[in-house]
């Protein structure tokens, strides 16, 4: 066996050990197959547990293949797509799990998404329907996820408002009627009335200001403290600083550390150099860029994405560096004293 | 100086977005002009940069007035103000390549002569690399084809910069490097910015004061 084998093997026992998580992912990759035959690897060997009660954050410069692995995790990547891996989705009360890569799109369309996978989109103003209230489009997820009678679905849906803190005064207005902050609200009420024990939220905050980016995220976290798994996509640090348990940095398609959020934005900051560079681009920290654009994901290099833009990099770089104790690198940094 | 006195601006006449705006920038200076989403500070840029038409209140640039406003101001005031918006996607013409887009000022004042010349020489400066300025819009990242707008304000030197939320959809890294870009620019032609935003600790670092939007209207005589 290669030392890749060995901490495959080693991935999959503390696999076992992460027992509860109600979502496990080992080894995602998915490819898109163009024109002229060449391909795009937007992700490629993703690993990740994530437990009830618990947020990770996804972050990564956009472009890097973060809502292409949510786009994966719902069954909605276009028909050139090919996807490979595991993403274990836990069974409701101990029931068998479902493997959200390879289910078909009947069980999907009618067990998994709104019912047991929740989406908190990008651009709610893009999600709601401009021609509809806010209150119709509760009502008809109310009927469609738990077919609850006419006379109670009104009730249900004011519920389902209250839960994302909508205010009631505003069901019967139209999605433009609404500001940033209260049609992402809406967006959130939907997502959560399927009762979902895993909540995506690709990007939730694009676009909205400090203070409403701050109660968005707080309210996620709020319905993460219910019980709920909850996976954050996003480019904004800020936003990852506040909420999340754990980050996940994406580059280039992989992931390239997994770090606890206290050390990742605290003192220690985390080992990878693009890690690193992410978030001493910071305007409260150094304001520096990293240096060079990401490489194309249609034309990889063979070793480590990174290194063409590496402060650390040496020889050992053309190869490709395997996740050791949470970071892929041959050089990862020293924690900071 | 690029001055906004009393302004009072919006879409229609009777419910102008906000009333008698004032807002001073001088030569060489950085602004920040912050406020919350959906408070009128996007018109504002839009004034500034001579893309709207106030309804009341006098802009000055340069210490000229600016009169003989059709929907915009007179051209050759204009082209001294370069602008970047928000969402790159919906400022960039679909149909040019990259290339054409940061030349695109050049063609429509009739210069297009010197748009190769200035094309190479803008395109390291934003970290353009040379297979991406062949491609079209759909085929870069928003934060590729954000560094190509700001190219393209840049494109005929302008004495002005307007930068409206020119950072809200991108990533740390790429911030960084627009704001880097654009902070070049300005110590090699002692050019002035107004940057608009609603990232408090972003506009604090960038700029050389901020202003709140509410300090803006109530500083109106």
């Amino acid at each position: 066996m290669t030392a890749d084998h060995v901490l495959r093997a080693l991935a999959a026992v503390s696999a076992e050990r992460a027992e509860g998580a109600v979502l496990s992912v080992r080894g995602l990759t998915v490819r898109f197959r163009l024109r002229g035959g060449r391909t795009v690897d937007a992700v490629s060997d993703a690993d990740f547990d994530l437990g009830a009660g618990e947020c990770l954050a996804l972050v990564g410069e956009s472009g890097c293949g973060k809502s292409v692995l949510a786009s994966a995790l719902l069954g909605l990547l276009p028909g050139n797509a090919e996807t490979s891996g595991t993403a274990l989705l836990a069974g409701p009360e101990g029931g068998a799990g479902t493997d959200l890569l390879a289910a078909d799109e009947k069980t999907l369309a009618r067990t998994v998404r709104g019912r047991r996978v929740g989406l908190v989109p990008q651009s709610p103003a893009a999600h709601l329907t401009p021609v509809r209230t806010v209150r119709s489009h509760l009502e008809e997820t109310v009927r469609a996820l738990t077919g609850t009678s006419r006379r109670a679905r009104r009730e249900a849906a004011e519920t389902a408002a209250e839960r994302a803190a909508f205010p009631a005064g505003h069901l019967d207005r139209h999605p433009h009627e609404l500001s940033g902050g209260l049609a992402q609200r809406a967006a959130t009420a939907l997502a959560l009335i399927g009762d979902a024990r895993l909540l995506l939220a690709d990007e939730p905050t694009t676009g909205l200001d400090r203070d409403l980016v701050d109660r968005t995220v707080d309210e996620l976290r709020r319905h993460a403290d219910e019980g709920r798994a909850l996976l954050l996509i996003t480019h904004d640090l800020a936003a990852a600083a506040r909420i999340a348990d754990r980050v996940a940095v994406m580059y280039a398609g992989r992931i390239v550390e997994v770090a606890p959020a206290h050390r990742f934005f605290g003192p220690t900051g985390p080992r990878h150099p693009y890690a690193r560079g992410l978030l001493d681009a910071l305007p409260d920290r150094a304001f520096t860029p990293i240096p060079g654009m990401p490489p194309e994901l249609s034309d990889l290099p063979e070793g480590c994405a990174f290194a063409p833009r590496c402060p650390r990099a040496t020889v050992r770089c053309g190869t490709r560096p395997a996740p050791t104790a949470g970071v892929a690198c041959h050089h990862p940094e020293q924690p900071r004293a | 100086m690029l001055e906004l006195d009393s302004v009072t601006a919006g879409y229609e006449r009777r419910a102008p977005v906000f009333h008698g705006a004032s807002l001073t920038v001088a030569p060489g200076e950085s602004v920040g002009l912050l406020g919350p989403s959906g408070c009128g500070k996007s018109t504002l840029a839009r004034v500034a940069a001579l893309l709207h038409r106030p309804d009341a209140g006098r802009l000055v640039l340069d210490g000229t007035e600016v009169r003989a406003w059709r929907h915009r101001a007179p051209r050759a005031q204009r082209t001294a103000v370069g602008v970047v918006f928000q969402q790159p996607r919906t400022a960039a013409d679909p149909r040019l390549t990259l290339t054409e887009l940061i030349a695109e000022p050049l063609r429509a004042t009739g210069r297009r002569a010197e748009a190769a010349d200035r094309v190479a020489a803008l395109a390291p400066a934003v970290g353009l690399t040379p297979d991406l300025l062949g491609r079209r819009p759909h085929e870069v990242s928003d934060g590729q084809l954000q560094r190509a707008c700001l190219a393209r304000a840049l494109t005929l030197r302008p004495r002005w910069l307007i930068c409206d939320e020119m950072t809200a959809m991108l990533d740390a890294s790429t911030t960084a490097a627009l704001v880097a870009a654009v902070e070049t620019y300005r110590a090699e032609t002692g050019a002035g910015l107004l940057a608009v935003g609603h990232d408090r600790v972003l506009l604090n670092r960038w700029c050389d004061r901020t202003v709140d939007w509410k300090d803006c209207l109530t500083a109106a005589p």
